[in-house]
């Protein structure tokens, strides 16, 4: 058995987004090797976790922790977010793009994570679009662009991996692909925190389930402002 | 240069060069402000002399003001700027990368452009070698303070308009600076070196005040 | 639950209630004063004649269009380092009242100037100061209408109110370069002041009364906000609450 050194934990996360609360005294911790999908009705605030964990949204209270992480590094910066967005600049080509990524971003690695460092060729060879490398990124299908996404989280190691909806724009193929390589990343130790509606077959998975607060419970009319 | 800073420096100076030829139409705006000027005053060659380092500098600060909207906003569309904050390098750094590398791509073009649009003002030598300069080293500070309005507008969808009310009341000391020592050269009424200094100081001031006004305007805008 | 314990809006509300009474009854106090003497007691000048009474208001004007560019630097530094909600009030509802003040000094001095100069405006170093300064207000009080997000809003606009502050000196300099035409301040110095007594005092009571105008209208637009912030989270809760919006969550480890 691996040493459960790394541990992501949260701690009492209360997010206002625009004037409205979104969630409040939301806590769990996840250790290392499990995957933690986080499910609820639309709207819920799935993505809103998933921007938080990644330092994107600012906290109106509570903490972030990786435990066992590197300590001059924030979560975030030892966390990779991979949205909605696919962050993809049409006018370079697809090695350029991921070329860039894996020199901006910084690596992560830690006693107990070593994580996967690839050449961009090979990374993008896996995933099917080595052919598409030295084209402009504007010719890549919705399909090829998310996977020209995905492969940014393979030439730099980081241990957390956040997931908004992964599987969108994927077909059959891909999508199992994807729980290969997610499978892989928690073989190896790292943590992922995946937002989803679709059934993901991962290996250890832990579920956060957000559901609606009862009105009363929210803050009193005077405390407004 | 490490390693990311070079990469993401290229990486801009790429993207600026690939989209659109934002330095063509910046020196072509330049070029355009400095054609109407004489419409305007009339064809006197004597009046252009003496206003051309001011109609240099005044098309400039616009042209540089007309490419700043991007600066940002391209970036944060696509979700690249997410990706940057969370990268683990120091935001304020990463804004002066990419400011240099905005710079190179539509400023210095500008400061280029200028001696050849100094010869429609009437400039002469001397004068012509005094903007250029003046323009060479007063650019760069319009871009670090235009930083600032491009990140504060960055969430605005239309927020070019914007951003030049609010850059322009903060770029107005490196106008004045800007075009005294360009006049200091030719009419020597006090040192060309004296407000040539206050210039690379207001510089100085901008690269130090504008990646960290713009970082944290970046940090505040992301949701 | 720290967003809302930070401030206490009910309790400035209630204190408002309390000391606004007082505060416009000094006011109207401090105006009587000073417009009486200023019409009455102050003196001709031997050169303007009548039209140096412009000064009464030109100058407390002057001084308040600075002195709430103050309070909302000091607001914005509470907004970005405390994060306190109410200084994100009080600069926002203080821009409007002072991009007016900064307006009356400019018609005034205007005004005040076309006896003196021949011409409403000349482009002398303290009226392109404040010039400038009408801009910045202008500009601060578009950037927090174009933004609908109150807090990012105030956040947004508490950078460039302080990056404006660092700057006020750097352009009150560069125009004095630019132009140094206008007589040297001349209240307060070094040596005391060397304006004559009855034109000072007048001159005084009518900067007080301008400084406890502003105060008053300052809490009542902090009071007006802070309203207005209420109905906009009654609104968007009423609207929230037939969907699943306010969220709370369980961990459930489902091994």
């Amino acid at each position: 058995m691996r040493s459960s050194l790394l541990k992501l934990i949260a701690e009492n996360l209360t997010i206002d987004r625009g004037g409205r609360r979104v969630f409040q005294d939301l806590s769990f911790s996840l250790s290392q090797g499990s995957a933690l999908v986080v499910t609820g009705a639309n709207g819920i605030g799935k993505s809103s976790l998933l921007r938080t964990l990644a330092g994107l949204v600012p906290l109106a209270a509570g903490t972030i922790r990786l435990e066992g992480g590197e300590t001059d590094r924030l979560p975030q910066e030892q966390a990779h977010y991979f949205g909605h967005q696919d962050a993809v600049k049409p006018a370079l080509s697809v090695l350029e793009n991921l070329r860039f990524w894996q020199n901006f971003a910084a690596a992560s690695v830690c006693e107990d994570f070593t994580g996967s460092t690839l050449s961009p060729s090979l990374v993008l060879e896996t995933l099917g679009i080595g052919h598409t490398a030295h084209l402009p990124a504007a010719y890549l299908s919705a399909g090829q662009r998310r996977r020209l996404s995905l492969s940014r989280l393979l030439v730099t190691p980081r241990p957390v991996w956040l997931m908004d909806e992964p599987t969108s724009a994927l077909d059959k193929t891909s999508e199992q692909q994807l729980l290969g390589i997610m499978n892989d990343h928690l073989a190896s130790g790292g943590l992922i925190v995946t937002a989803t509606h679709t059934e993901l077959v991962l290996d250890r998975v832990e579920t956060l389930h957000l559901q609606a607060a009862d009105p009363a419970e929210q803050a009193p009319e005077e405390a407004l402002l | 240069m490490t390693g990311w800073a070079m990469a993401l420096f290229q990486r801009d100076l790429r993207l600026s060069v690939r989209i659109g030829g934002s330095a063509l139409v910046g020196v072509l705006f330049f070029l355009a402000v400095v054609t109407v000027i004489p419409f305007g005053v009339g064809p006197d060659l004597n009046l252009l002399a003496r206003i051309g380092p001011a109609i240099l500098w005044i098309g400039a600060l616009l042209a540089t003001l007309l490419g700043l909207d991007r600066l940002f906003q391209a970036d944060r569309e696509d979700g690249t700027l997410d990706l940057m904050m969370m990268a683990g390098r120091p935001l304020e750094l990463v804004i002066l990368i990419k400011c240099l590398a905005h710079w190179i791509a539509t400023g210095l073009p500008l400061v280029v452009a200028a001696p050849l649009l100094a010869i429609f003002l009437n400039l002469d030598p001397v004068s012509m070698g005094a903007v250029t300069l003046t323009l060479l080293v007063g650019t760069p500070a319009l871009t670090l303070i235009g930083a600032i309005g491009a990140s504060l507008t960055v969430s605005l969808r239309r927020g070019g308009l914007l951003l030049a009310v609010l850059v322009i009341p903060l770029a107005i000391p490196v106008l004045i600076f800007g075009v005294s020592s360009a006049d200091a050269a030719i009419h020597d009424p006090v040192p060309f070196l004296t407000p040539f200094l206050i210039l690379c100081a207001l510089t100085l001031i901008a690269a130090v005040v504008g990646p960290i006004a713009s970082a944290a305007a970046l940090r505040f805008s992301a949701d | 639950m720290a967003f809302w314990d930070y401030a206490n809006p009910t309790r400035f509300l209630r204190l408002v209630q309390v000391v606004l009474p007082w505060l416009i009854g000094f006011c109207v106090l401090a105006f009587a004063a000073g417009l009486y003497m200023a019409f009455f007691t102050a003196p001709e000048d031997y050169q303007q004649g009548n039209t140096v009474r412009i000064m009464y208001i030109h100058v407390p004007a002057a001084w308040l269009c600075m002195m709430c560019y103050t309070v909302m630097s000091i607001s914005s530094i509470g907004t970005l380092v405390w994060k306190h909600p109410l200084a994100d009030v009080s600069a926002k509802s203080a821009a409007p009242i002072g991009a007016a003040f900064t307006f009356m000094a400019l018609v005034t001095g205007s005004l005040w100037g076309k006896p003196m100069w021949g011409t409403y405006w000349v482009w002398d170093a303290r009226l392109t100061s404040v010039l400038v300064l009408l801009i910045m207000y202008l500009g601060l009080m578009t950037l927090w209408r174009t933004m609908d997000d109150p807090i990012k809003a105030g956040k947004s606009a508490a950078i460039l109110t302080l990056v404006g502050a660092l700057n006020l000196p750097i352009i009150k300099f560069s125009v004095d370069w630019w132009n140094t035409l206008h007589q040297p301040a001349s209240v307060v110095r070094m040596d005391g002041p060397t304006i004559h007594p009855d034109i000072l005092w007048p001159l005084l009571v009518m900067a007080v009364a301008f400084t406890l105008l502003f105060f008053v209208l300052h809490l009542m637009a902090m009071r007006n906000e802070i309203l207005r912030r209420r109905v906009r989270a009654l609104r968007m809760r009423a609207a929230s609450v037939s969907r699943p919006g306010t969220a709370a969550a369980t961990a459930q480890p489902a091994e």
